[in-house]
């Protein structure tokens, strides 16, 4: 029944949002009902240790061979523990933010989160799908209402790119779909009829599920919605974009795309690493000249992602468990990075990182979350992405399916350097040095910001120093991705 | 006679009105071209009755019927047309004081 | 009693334990508290240290797993620390050393406010820790957080004064340079990995015979990489003389002392490996000497007392690169130790010697100071006569020991390593009469001003110089009677005896006693050359040691520079018009052919039957020609 709750408490909580009138109420309503969402999935993990109740399977649309089919594995749970921790840290984060129509506003956000978690939890092609949409579409709202003053044109980039990738992968589910003897859409079918389909055929279904895919996470040269956008939604938004909405993209290439079609994967594997080391260091050269601090984070998000990517597509055991652990460091991380450019922005007036400087004197506090937030960015060892990236980083070196390993490692390599350059130099221009108008009157961190950004910290640190925790759930999943996409096994068949 | 003439002559008249609404700017006579158009039709679904009943007038008493009264029910929305449109193009001199067709492309704007 | 042991996770925990102390309460405590809680930490390791050293000397050993770190599959990597011959001593530099540094520091930041005061300690402490994790480290990741660590405590610490951007940017300089080393680093442990199936020093060394010669030789090479960051060496060392932005006392302990040896350290840690291939020993060795003689020459001009002292690490460091490089590696080890304390000694001396003159760290505007600052001024002379290698002072039995196996390796190597002692014998000496003989050439103000330090400050120097006097002691050699070469024996279970081809005792007399000959006529001509100084402006070579040889220059040039042109075309040019050109190109496209269909809807009637006859033609033509 958990998966279940996952969805229906914001689902239900959401629709009912759009009914309130005033904005404090819809306010601590949204943080409540996230609140219930998060202390599920802790019970949820706790339950996942003794394998109950994480599965629910109903008939839905029976004549066409569709089951609202739901369960929570390992990966799943991991990404629904970072959704619903992710939702609570934002609201709790951006709690003094004003917003017109408030009640649409977190019932939108609300929606977004069952859409997310549906993604995360559907066993069912067609009801990912569906929830893919319907996390994608409030999105689509929240964008174009709430945020600066480009966001229409934003926001309408983003929704070509992803529709686009939506039809397309819509294509690609309704063919495999008529392709499976029994005609069903559960992921089982889809995975044994992924063992049986021509290489040609594997290829098409591959590139109509990696686009939509690529343009999620983004993978580089689709990448080019995300600057933007995440520089014109307001703060919230951008959070539950970069924190928790890439990673459908991520998860996707993992549960839908490996070891659905293996072949065409392995094959393309090269052209796709390559694709996202590419994007690591041209992001990453990128974010080096970025003034803005909004757009300066997007692009490191996407070099991050971009390691993403090309981990997955080197097919190890400890690059997938580096993937999802980094899946929920980097949702951690990149919030944390986020709150502190709101409250940069909001103390100061100002995100050109230009007409920022000496912030440390006024704001102590401030700096030291940001300088660990950044640190964590840079991979530094005892926070959580230095274990997400050095297992990355290892299962790319160790891959078997390429033959560049090596060159892969070492660009791939070069991005953290770049990373450190460009995360260092954002800390010093902002925090250190003089004092500038725009942070003469600037003040520290107040104790709602103080309590999420320790939270944040605390995480950071823990899950750096004890990841063994978030380890253990995803152990089982590695294995059974690893094993569904066996390709060796596979070549000798065709 | 053959069928032919009456084909031949029937597309005259329909290529007259057809060239006629697309030269002419003055609104009655395009309206006469309608008329001709339509009365080209009239002709060639009387002269095909005609032909259809001469063939299976033997199997079915009633053969090729059908077209004369199509020609019946033209008539009758014909003339209904040319009252309405009449009706319209008096409405448009009196606003426009012209009834050059040139003048009504506001469904542009 | 090996569960006497037991207690090494204390080694790192007091120092955690003193950063969390001081940097969560450092508004809290008064800044008494905050000293005291920031020594006792260190001086609490110490004791273990030194409890931890007498029970390995026994010879005991151990290796405990306190958590699983990362398990994923067959890769497992355990919490783990070590304590063997090799961690034990370097457990003893290290809280030895940062222990005096931390009682110096507490006089000599003795003006910063409460809040700065505890972030200061905070930070020391935190270094302390890395530094520990290190050298404890049982596997390569565990030394690879110490690794990182002691880099990120370095980039703190020298960008401690964060207003000044000057210093951030050191601070910025030191942290990345330290990342590009990391990278080498990384990539040599994902080697070691995929060859032998785990970071385990003892599993790894065990396996390492049974690697092939090219691997062998990439991994250290990588390695090396790593080192060259942590240690500055060739090509990576121009942070290290811009770190000396930091206050003094950080020079001392990280970038003199302690973590520049870092690279050292792991080296010797894995000198199996470094056995095994020949190439890159020769590599290091080749690197070790030129960036020896390379800092040599550039300290000789240099103006900032402290910025001689750090290209004179650089170059020691090179020295101990040098030994490890021709096999010796507890050579090297041992000049790890005796430069710890000296040059902890020299840095410490020159934070006296600023304070007394009230910040002043150009030394052509010193002079003199004998007279007024005389514990400093013999204090020096001690660090001075060791770092160039005099006998008996510990300098000259380390120096001698990586010189000597340089001899047995290398004629060659050995008659440059020479030339480079007599440029560390001069420019030391330099440094020397410049500040402390001569008349004073300062402003009056701060010759008023001149004062000795207080016995806070004097107290460390006294207890490093005695060192500095006594450390060379320690591994003697065996000619000079028996019971020599302890710290060789000692480090034995780590670093095998080598049984190379041995120079007969009467060459090895020469060996050491010509240098040192050699050494003292440079002495003299410096004190000649030096006697009546007057500041005067370079020219030719002088001006281009000044400027360092441009490296700086040059690297802004052919990497700095370009990196960020190729970022800022991307930004500007490539991402816009390309990329991002690419997709609005479409939706322009689609845009300008509706604009253009859009001219068909002209809204008169004409126009739309003449389409709709055409269009009908059309059709009928098609139909017409398709049924023939």
């Amino acid at each position: 029944m958990i998966p279940v709750l996952f969805i229906v408490i914001p689902l239900v909580s959401g629709l009912a949002l759009f009914f309130f009138k005033n904005e404090k109420p819809a306010r601590s309503f949204a943080l409540f009902s996230s609140l219930i969402s998060l202390v599920i999935s802790i019970l949820g993990l706790t339950a996942f240790s003794s394998g109950q109740h994480l599965q629910f399977a109903v008939t839905w649309l029976g004549f066409l061979g569709s089951s609202f089919s739901v369960k929570v594995d390992g990966m799943g749970q991991v990404l629904c523990l970072l959704t619903a921790v992710s939702y609570p840290l934002i609201f709790i984060a951006t709690w003094k933010n004003q917003y017109r129509k408030a009640n649409n506003y977190f019932a939108l956000m609300l929606l977004t989160q069952a859409g997310l978690m549906g993604v995360f939890v559907a066993m069912d092609a067609l009801l990912f799908y569906f929830f893919w949409e319907l996390a994608v579409i409030p999105m689509y709202f929240l964008c174009s209402q709430w945020g600066g003053e480009k966001r229409i044109q934003a926001t309408i980039k983003f929704f070509i790119y992803t529709f686009l990738g939506s039809v397309l992968m819509l294509v690609g589910i309704i063919y495999l779909y008529s392709k499976t003897p029994e005609h069903s859409f559960s992921i089982e079918a889809f995975y044994k009829l992924g063992k049986t389909l021509s290489y040609e055929t594997q290829e098409w279904v591959f590139w109509l599920f990696f686009f939509a895919f690529a343009v999620k996470m983004p993978i580089f040269p689709f990448h080019t919605w995300q600057p933007d956008l995440y520089e014109q939604s307001g703060s919230s938004i951008t959070m539950v974009l970069s924190g928790v909405m890439v990673k459908m993209g991520v998860f996707a290439c993992l549960r839908w795309l490996l070891p659905v079609v293996s072949i065409a994967s392995y094959r393309w594997g090269d052209v796709v690493t390559s694709m996202a080391v590419i994007g690591i260091l041209y992001a990453s050269l990128i974010a080096l000249k970025q003034d803005d601090l909004k757009r300066m984070v997007a692009y490191s998000s996407i070099a991050h992602i971009g390691l993403m990517g090309a981990t997955i597509f080197s097919e190890t055991y400890v690059g997938f468990q580096g993937v999802m652990i980094q899946m929920f460091n980097h949702c951690i991380n990149i919030i944390g990075m986020w709150i502190v450019v709101d409250m940069i922005e909001k103390k100061c007036g100002t995100r050109k990182i230009s007409e920022l400087g000496g912030l440390a004197q006024r704001a102590p506090s401030l700096a030291i979350f940001a300088m660990v937030i950044g640190l964590a960015n840079v991979a530094l060892p005892l926070t959580n992405a230095f274990i997400g990236e050095f297992m990355m980083f290892n299962g790319i070196f160790s891959s078997s399916v390429t033959q560049y390993n090596i060159v892969f490692t070492v660009l791939a390599g070069i991005g953290i350097i770049l990373a450190a350059i460009y995360i260092l130099n954002m800390i010093r221009k902002v925090f250190f040095g003089d004092l500038k108008n725009s942070t003469a009157r600037a003040t520290d961190t107040g104790w709602s910001e103080n309590f999420v950004l320790s939270v944040i910290v605390i995480l950071i640190l823990w899950m750096g120093v004890y990841p063994d925790s978030l380890l253990q759930l995803t152990k089982e999943i590695s294995e059974t991705i690893l094993s569904n996409s066996d390709i060796t096994s596979l070549l000798t068949k065709h | 006679m053959p069928i032919n003439y009456y084909i031949f002559l029937s597309l005259t008249l329909f290529t007259i009105g057809i060239v006629g609404i697309l030269i002419r700017r003055n609104a009655i006579i395009v309206f006469m071209c309608i008329e001709i158009m339509l009365n080209a039709v009239n002709l060639l679904l009387v002269a095909f009755s005609k032909m259809h009943h001469l063939q299976g007038a033997a199997a079915m008493p009633t053969a090729g019927t059908d077209g004369q009264i199509f020609v019946f029910f033209i008539m009758v929305v014909a003339a209904a047309e040319v009252t309405v449109g009449l009706a319209i193009i008096v409405m448009m001199f009196r606003n426009i004081h012209s009834i050059d067709i040139n003048f009504l492309n506001r469904l542009k704007h | 009693m090996q569960n006497a042991l037991q207690l090494a996770w204390l080694v790192p925990f007091f120092p955690l334990l003193g950063f969390l102390i001081t940097g969560l309460f450092r508004r809290q405590l008064s800044k008494t508290m905050i000293a005291i809680v920031g020594n006792a930490v260190v001086f609490a390791s110490l004791l273990v240290s030194v409890w931890i050293f007498v029970q390995v000397k026994d010879g005991n050993s151990y290796v405990a797993e306190y958590f699983n770190f990362i398990s994923a599959g067959s890769l497992k990597i355990p919490f783990a620390l070590q304590i063997d011959a090799l961690s034990s001593l370097f457990l003893l530099i290290v809280t030895g050393v940062s222990f005096i540094i931390h009682f110096y520091s507490v006089f000599y930041m003795k003006e910063e406010s409460r809040e700065h005061y505890g972030r200061f300690f905070s930070y020391m402490n935190l270094f302390v820790f890395s530094m520990l994790l290190l050298v404890m480290g049982a596997n390569f990741v565990i030394m690879f957080i110490g690794w990182e660590g002691v880099g990120l405590c370095s980039y703190l610490l020298i960008g401690y004064w964060f207003k000044n951007k000057e210093y951030n940017k050191a601070a910025d300089k030191a942290f990345i340079m330290n990342r590009i080393g990391d990278l080498g680093f990384l990539i040599a442990m994902f080697w070691i990995l995929s060859k032998t199936g785990s970071f385990d020093f003892a599993v790894v060394f065990s396996k390492a015979s049974a690697l092939s010669t090219t691997d062998v030789t990439i991994i250290t090479l990588l390695l090396f990489i790593g080192a060259t960051g942590k240690s500055a060496q060739i090509p990576l060392y121009t942070w290290l003389p811009d770190a000396m932005a930091g206050p003094t006392p950080v020079s001392a302990l990280i970038h003199a002392a302690t973590m520049v040896t870092a690279g050292v350290y792991m080296i010797a840690r894995s000198n199996v490996l470094y056995s095994l291939a020949p190439l890159s020993q020769y590599i290091i060795a080749i690197v070790g000497l030129a960036t020896a003689i390379l800092a040599a020459t550039v300290a000789l001009k240099q103006n900032d007392i402290k910025k001689v002292l750090a290209y004179s690490t650089v170059s020691q460091l090179g020295y101990m690169f040098l030994g490890l490089g021709v096999g010796a590696y507890s050579a090297g080890v041992f000049h790890v130790m005796t430069h710890a304390f000296f040059k902890a000694l020299l840095f410490l001396a020159a934070g006296s010697v600023i304070h007394a003159m009230s910040g002043e760290q150009d030394i052509r505007k010193m002079g003199g100071l004998r007279g007024k600052l005389k514990t400093t001024y013999f204090t020096f002379l001690v660090g001075c006569i060791a770092i160039s290698g005099i006998p008996p002072f510990s300098g000259f039995f380390s120096k001698d020991a990586i010189l000597l196996s340089t001899y047995e390796h290398n004629k060659i190597l050995y008659v440059i390593a020479i030339f480079g002692t007599l440029l560390t014998a001069f420019y030391m000496f330099r440094l020397l009469f410049l500040t402390f003989n001569g008349n004073f050439r300062g402003t009056d103000e701060q010759h008023h001003h001149l004062h000795e330090s207080k016995a806070g400050i004097t107290l460390p120097l006294i207890v490093l110089a005695i060192l500095s006097f006594v450390g060379g002691f320690a591994d003697i050699p065996e000619i000079f009677g028996k019971g020599g070469n302890r710290l060789t024996e000692f480090l034995a279970p780590v670093i095998p005896l080598s049984h190379g081809a041995s120079v007969s005792h009467s060459t090895e007399m020469m060996l050491m006693f010509i240098p040192a000959v050699l050494v003292l006529l440079v002495i003299v001509y410096a004190w000649y050359r030096f006697k009546n100084y007057r500041p005067s402006e370079e020219k030719g070579l002088g001006k281009i040691l000044e400027n360092k040889w441009y490296v700086d220059e040059f690297y802004d040039k052919i990497f700095v520079k370009p990196l960020y042109q190729l970022g800022s075309f991307l930004n500007k040019t490539f991402e816009r018009s390309v990329v991002d050109g690419l997709v609005n190109g479409v939706g322009k496209l689609v845009n300008y052919g509706s604009r253009q269909i859009r001219l068909l809807q002209s809204g008169q009637i004409g126009s739309y039957i003449l389409l709709m006859v055409l269009s009908m033609l059309f059709v009928f033509i098609i139909q017409f020609f398709l049924r023939k």
